[in-house]
């Protein structure tokens, strides 16, 4: 049964909220561009899918000719979500709205990791409901292979809306990858996307998330993660294609003890990119432990890279690591390392550094024959390479590959 | 006649403008070794890096000829493939870069991994083939990581600077085997191909690695050649001020 006072009340904030501008990034003009869109029909045979969808999604790392690897796959084009299939018994993959409807509990985690007024974007997915994808991992339930979301952006102009929920439930484990796209005609759109995850106790995700927009599109993802008593959340996100605009911050809450949560970003902006990327956790549970870790490269555009771990907790442990590389252009870096303290016996660390390819470093390399293009590619690949702990090796290997690709296209 | 590696020409070179090396002069065969001994900051270093090409050591008069061609015109990196290979006292950490990728890249696809596997054995890298390239490093880490890179190179003049310095007693005897596989000590003297030039302070290193000529190098020239042993027992004994002698 649905709270109607509940949704009145989620209205009225959103309504409040209508105007409200992020507190960072460059304020959007929702009213650029359009909102509504025709329904796509649904695609049982993803293979009938057109070849340009399809390569688009296969550079965000989302793969519909053999789907035999993933334990489920679901796929949102504009507001439709034109599949969803999950091949195992203790893993849900369905739309939003069809969860909505299934779960009258759903309700309860609507709009609880992230604030319905946290700002105008926030407040337009409210407001302008487009769907968005439900995954869920039954108690004890654990993914044998990745869970494939693909959020994709055909129409010309559009603002995607998409509001997603994730829940590992108690002592379950979700491996799950996104790819963000759009069709490759360079056209201007916006995509502005929830995510709410749920990680209760014991239970692990590890979220993969590869952007692949067009440079014309706008982007405002708010992501929220509340992890309780031994919960793990592996987050590894993906940017090496331009973007006109894109500021993200998703906040981890790590309200249970023990909890470890890892954001790993790997960014790249080429000329006329402007992106402000961070991550937050916030460490209430006691021994709970935190890493961000960034790897910033521009060609030319514009990254703030941010990053904030606060301690609340006995024993609690976090280290912040942000690393930029200018390698050619006009491109800045201005990376933003915060900690905050509240507690004696806390252990917090940050290193950040923001420069270009030490010239003794590509010498060296060269010194053993490679020519000094294949140096810079070797040291870019190196700088690139975050150890990434606890993925199936298929998607660590999806991971690699994706960044491979894409160096071919800045270096 | 043994076909010469490594001829040094009337050599001069400065560092940011600074001049460090003026006439030196010498020759080196295909199979031999030869020791560089002298005081630190008196331009061995500099001689090294210069033979391989180091952008920022500026030769302003003089030739080096590798095997019958002036390299001084070439990049590091085609005095690499030309077969010139060097071994850093100090290398740089590369972050990122694992010293598996730096071996397999050194050998630019002539082994298979078979064969760099045992190189990896034969250096004792094996616990370090996944860590960054040289981060963390203790000397002899290090001196043994840039000798797996030689091996796997397979360069035809090796210089080594100061292979020995940082190593404990025990890696000193392996740093030693390393080097005479390197310049195919085991061969007899006819059949070697390979040359070395190795800068040595204690000379350690001449305890486990034969070596036809020694020089010592002050004040940024050679300034006496002779036999290695001897000249390091001058040293040990009477010091640098003796080899001074002989130029005033």
């Amino acid at each position: 049964m649905r709270d109607l006072n509940s949704e009145k009340t989620r209205k009225e904030k959103a309504k409040t909220a209508a105007v409200k501008q992020a507190r960072f990034g460059n304020d959007i003009d929702l009213n650029r561009y359009e909102h509504a869109a025709e329904n796509v029909p649904y695609y049982e045979d993803l293979s009938k899918l057109p070849g340009d969808a399809r390569q688009q999604m296969l550079q965000s790392g989302v793969t519909v000719d053999d789907v035999r690897q993933r334990s489920g796959t679901i796929i949102q084009m504009d507001h439709s979500v034109i599949h969803s299939l999950s091949s195992q018994a203790d893993i849900e993959v369905m739309s939003t709205q069809k969860a909505l409807e299934k779960y009258d509990w759903l309700a309860a985690y609507y709009w609880k990791a992230v604030a319905v007024d946290a700002d105008k974007y926030t407040a337009h997915v409210e407001l302008n409901p487009g769907n968005g994808y439900f995954i869920r991992a039954l108690p004890g339930g654990k993914s044998t292979f990745p869970v494939q979301a693909c959020l994709y952006i055909g129409k010309k102009n559009l603002a995607q809306s998409v509001h997603n929920i994730i829940i590992a439930e108690e002592g379950s484990e979700l491996h799950i990858i996104t790819g963000c796209t759009t069709s490759p005609r360079e056209e201007p759109a916006m995509h502005l996307g929830v995510s709410e995850f749920y990680i209760k106790k014991g239970a692990k995700i590890s979220f993969t998330m590869i952007h692949n927009w067009s440079p014309e599109t706008d982007v405002r993802p708010r992501t929220g993660i509340i992890i309780e008593d031994g919960g793990i959340y592996l987050s590894n996100y993906v940017i090496m294609k331009p973007v006109k605009s894109l500021q993200a911050n998703p906040l981890a809450r790590c309200i249970g003890e023990n909890t470890v949560t890892r954001f790993n970003s790997i960014v790249v902006a080429p000329p006329g990119s402007n992106m402000d990327l961070g991550s937050q956790v916030i460490l209430d549970g006691k021994g709970s432990r935190t890493e961000i870790i960034s790897r910033a490269i521009t060609t030319g555009g514009s990254i703030t890279a941010r990053g904030y771990i606060e301690g609340n907790a006995p024993d609690v442990k976090g280290h912040l690591e942000c690393r930029g590389l200018i390698l050619k252009g006009e491109g800045h870096i201005h990376a933003i390392p915060e900690l905050k303290g509240n507690l004696a016996g806390i252990d917090l660390s940050h290193e950040a550094a923001v420069g270009k390819i030490a010239e003794e470093e590509v010498e060296y390399l060269m010194m053993r024959g490679l020519t000094r293009d294949e140096a810079t590619a070797t040291i870019v690949r190196g700088f690139l390479h975050v150890d990434i702990e606890g993925l199936p090796p298929g998607l660590s290997q999806q991971i690699k590959q994706t960044i491979e690709d894409a160096e071919k296209d800045f270096m | 006649m043994a076909e010469t590696m490594l001829e040094i020409k009337d050599l001069a070179v400065e560092v940011a403008g600074r001049p460090i090396l003026h006439d030196v002069n010498f020759t080196i065969n295909a199979g031999e070794t030869h020791v560089l001994f002298g005081p630190n900051g008196n331009g061995k270093t500099t001689l090294l890096m210069t033979i391989m090409g180091a952008p920022r050591y500026k030769v302003t008069r003089g030739r080096i000829i590798f095997r019958d061609q002036d390299i001084l015109s070439l990049p590091m990196d085609e005095r690499a493939r030309l077969g010139i290979g060097m071994s850093m006292q100090r290398p740089p950490v590369v972050r990122g870069v694992k010293t598996r990728d730096m071996v397999t890249a050194c050998a630019r696809g002539r082994e298979s991994d078979e064969e760099l596997n045992t190189i990896v054995q034969a250096t004792n890298l094996t616990e370090l083939v996944e860590r960054d390239i040289n981060y963390g490093f203790s000397g002899g880490e290090i001196k043994r990581s840039e000798l797996a890179q030689l091996l796997a190179q397979k360069p035809d003049l090796i210089l080594l600077d100061e292979p020995e310095s940082g190593v404990d007693l025990v890696n000193i005897a392996l740093i030693g085997r390393l080097i005479n596989d390197l310049l195919q000590k085991k061969q007899p003297i006819r059949d070697r191909k390979r040359s070395g030039l190795v800068i040595t302070h204690t000379g350690h290193i001449l305890d486990y690695v034969d070596a036809r000529t020694g020089y010592v190098l002050l004040d940024g020239t050679i300034i006496c050649e002779g036999d290695p042993h001897e000249i390091l027992k001058t040293i040990v004994k009477k010091g640098y001020q003796e080899c001074r002698k002989c130029v005033t």
